[in-house]
């Protein structure tokens, strides 16, 4: 399944870029994290605090362990802070 | 009824012309952006464009709902702002205050910590860093 992965704020940073495609069977934003991680040292860095890591499903805030069902685009993020 | 994500500044009289028409009570909050430490130049403000505005839209709608607002508005901008200068507005028009006044409050509290939004300072030496969520605004939420 190809995904559109999206990075925003200080995992933007870490990772190196806004935004990727990639291939994965991940059924869950956690499988996909994991994926990622391996990527490179920016992404494990990116991904180093679970507890801080926020996750959208084609725009949709979500539980790391929300089933990714046909998922296009999911993003990864930093605690919100609007207002 | 609207939601607008926007770099341009905003303009509160003409955002309220024409608000709430027929409303008892109109509540209006706008924030700003702080400097605590006197070494802040701007906030910039990053956003995810799509989902911002849908979810703004599900909290107004929410909102509308839970409190029977007659009209709702949200203005939030992107980019950098400088020191003083509105980062975004609520507006909820009711029958009565207090539903205004609670569903203004509750707007702000989802908006703080679900709506994908990341304020980043910006020092007068140039240096940014990134603003913490802070965890007394994800207990906020629990109120409602």
């Amino acid at each position: 399944m190809t995904i559109e992965v999206l990075y925003f704020a200080a995992l933007r940073e870490r990772v190196g870029h806004p935004r990727e495609t990639i291939s994965s069977d991940a059924l869950t934003p956690r499988d996909l994290v994991a994926e990622l991680a391996a990527r490179s040292e920016g992404h494990r860095a990116a991904f180093a605090d679970l507890a801080a890591l926020r996750c959208a499903v084609d725009q949709q805030l979500v539980d790391l362990d929300a089933p990714l069902g046909a998922a296009r685009e999911v993003a990864f993020f930093p605690p919100m802070t609007g207002g | 009824m609207s939601a607008r994500v926007q770099s341009a500044p905003f303009d509160l009289t003409a955002e309220l012309a024409g608000f709430g028409t027929g409303a008892g009570a109109v509540v209006t909050f706008t924030g700003l952006v702080r400097d605590d430490t006197g070494t802040m130049a701007a906030m910039e403000i990053e956003h995810y464009p799509g989902m911002t505005e849908r979810a703004l839209s599900d909290f107004g709608q929410a909102a509308a709902g839970r409190f029977g607002l007659i009209d709702w508005r949200i203005v939030h901008r992107f980019g950098r702002i400088a020191v003083g200068q509105p980062i975004m507005m609520v507006a909820t028009a009711a029958r009565h205050r207090r539903a205004a006044f609670e569903g203004a409050d509750y707007l702000m509290d989802w908006l703080k910590s679900r709506a994908p939004f990341w304020k980043r300072e910006i020092g007068l030496d140039g240096r940014t860093a990134w603003v913490e969520a802070v965890l007394r605004d994800e207990d906020a939420l629990r109120r409602w």
